[in-house]
């Protein structure tokens, strides 16, 4: 396996005073799932800003396929919790944006963003507007839209931690479902321990202040896998093993 | 629909009963109260004058609502690139700011005057006045609705490589449709009373001049009459406005009613 993503040494701090991330270290295999997991405000999505780049950190580089890309926003594709559709948009116009914004026509966009709507579970919702959506479904199109703009690395920043429980468990099975068959290489933030287990192949863990990675956890478990998967005793170990490394 | 139907009527058959009775009164006391007609002309007088002069009366409305369209597309292109501007540049939008909420203080009536004494008896004094009065709600709703832009909606459009000109027609443009159609319903009806009211002031045509010289001929029935004409225009300009903004905005619905979901 390649390294798709590295993020060497990275340091950041806002205003050069309050430092918030501390030579983080950080490498993402090509179409691997990685969970980025650690408790809220430890820098997790400053982390993911220096990648999309965003913020410009202090010290270290971040690598996209060996190339410098540190500073540099498009190059891979980012999504919140919130899903930030644009409401005056029909939905494939939505999730067309990001080919549109880098000058494909529209109705080419159109077309090449039609093509995945059934792939993500959203079929027969391309001309309604996100009002007219559940969130769950709101998500997916974000998703899809994430995936159009770059289908070489993805950042999902607490994706699905908006939904209620029924609905987030229904996105985790359509997401490994879906990832089957993308193949995206993406990491994931989430404070969610169970969501992390179940979802990737491997768990870094962000601890202290400034945060800094302290742990990698390799989740075993092959792909795809079993939606009763965190019912087992393996999962409930990994989870002990996360809870005890993690400082709360 | 039955609901509907009557949530309908009895939201037209209310007012409807209330404006009828109201004439009703107005008639009443005008008959019976032996008020002279110069004071206060009847409601029947008021429709007399309004047959016999429509078509004097429609002829001035041309003039004016002329005047109202030109000053109103000019005042919303003014408001357009002001808030363009002003947005992009926060310099010029702190040395702006306080200057054009000042500028909306100093009266209309006031204004007036000068605009005729330093351009003329013509149509351009007019067209001046609504313009200064129809680009403040603009100006001052659309820098609201770019300023409210979502900043993460806005990174997001970055971290797509979305340049500023692009973030501006995606995200901050059609995110600004609502606030100026309100402002543009408000600027709407200042435009009718703007160019009237710079009619009284000079020129030979328009629904302003008609109302100074049936004042000055103390003919009040027709002086309600034209009153009521342009209170009408000015209703149906900013129904059309609703309905304009219905048409450009066709998602507004879904938000507001949010049924059938997926």
């Amino acid at each position: 396996m390649s390294a798709k993503l590295e993020v060497k040494d990275v340091t950041f701090s806002y205003d050069g005073e309050t430092t918030v991330l501390r030579d983080v270290n950080l490498t993402l295999n090509d179409g691997e799932l990685v969970c980025l997991l650690g408790v809220s405000g430890g820098g997790k999505t400053t982390l993911f800003n220096v990648i999309a780049g965003l913020n410009r950190p202090q010290q270290g580089k971040v690598l996209l396929n060996g190339e410098d890309i540190t500073g540099q926003t498009g190059k891979v594709s980012y999504m919140l919790q919130k899903d930030m559709l644009l409401p005056y948009r029909r939905v494939v116009d939505n999730v067309a944006l990001p080919l549109i914004i880098k000058g494909v026509r529209k109705k080419e966009a159109r077309r090449i963003a039609g093509e995945q709507f059934e792939r993500f579970g959203l079929e027969g919702t391309q001309m309604r507007y996100p009002a007219e959506l559940s969130g769950g479904m709101r998500q997916r199109a974000a998703l899809l839209r994430t995936y159009l703009f770059s289908a070489d690395v993805a950042l999902l920043d607490e994706p699905f931690s908006a939904l209620d429980t029924i609905t987030k468990s229904g996105m985790h099975q359509w997401y490994l479902d879906v990832m089957e068959k993308i193949r995206l290489s993406t990491i994931f933030i989430t404070h969610d321990i169970d969501e992390a287990i179940l979802l990737s192949d491997r768990i870094y863990l962000l601890n202290g202040k400034p945060g800094t990675l302290t742990d990698e956890i390799i989740i075993r478990e092959p792909k795809p896998r079993r939606a009763d998967f965190n019912l087992t005793g393996e999962f409930l170990q990994y989870k002990r093993e996360i809870i005890s490394k993690l400082q709360t | 629909m039955n609901a509907k139907l009557r949530s309908t009527i009895s939201k037209i058959a209310f007012p409807a009963a209330a404006l009828l009775l109201l004439i009703l009164l107005w008639q009443g006391i005008c008959t019976f109260g032996r008020v002279p007609k110069y004071m206060l002309p009847s409601p029947a007088d008021v429709w007399a004058a309004f047959q016999k002069d429509w078509q004097l009366m429609f002829s001035h409305a041309r003039v004016t609502l002329t005047e109202m369209f030109i000053g109103l597309f000019i005042g919303i292109a003014v408001g357009f690139l002001f808030a363009v501007i002003m947005d992009r540049f926060s310099v010029v939008n702190k040395m702006l700011y306080p200057l054009i909420v000042v500028s909306q203080t100093i009266p209309t009536i006031a204004i007036a005057p000068l605009l005729v004494i330093w351009m003329g008896y013509q149509m351009l004094p007019k067209i001046v006045l609504i313009v200064l009065v129809v680009f403040f709600p603009i100006t001052i709703s659309l820098l609201e609705g770019f300023s409210s832009v979502d900043a993460d909606t806005v990174n997001l459009m970055r971290s797509m490589g979305a340049g500023r000109l692009q973030i501006f027609r995606y995200v901050k443009l059609p995110n600004s449709l609502g606030h100026f159609f309100s402002s543009l319903k408000i600027s709407v009806s200042y435009a009718v009373v703007s160019a009237v009211v710079s009619e009284w002031i000079g020129g030979t045509e328009g629904l302003g001049c008609y109302m100074t010289r049936v004042r000055k001929s103390f003919s009040s029935d027709k002086m309600f009459a034209v009153i009521i004409l342009i209170s009408v225009i000015s209703l149906v300009l900013i129904w059309l406005t609703s309905a304009l903004q219905r048409a450009c905005m066709p998602w507004d619905k879904i938000h507001l009613r949010r049924s059938q979901k997926i």
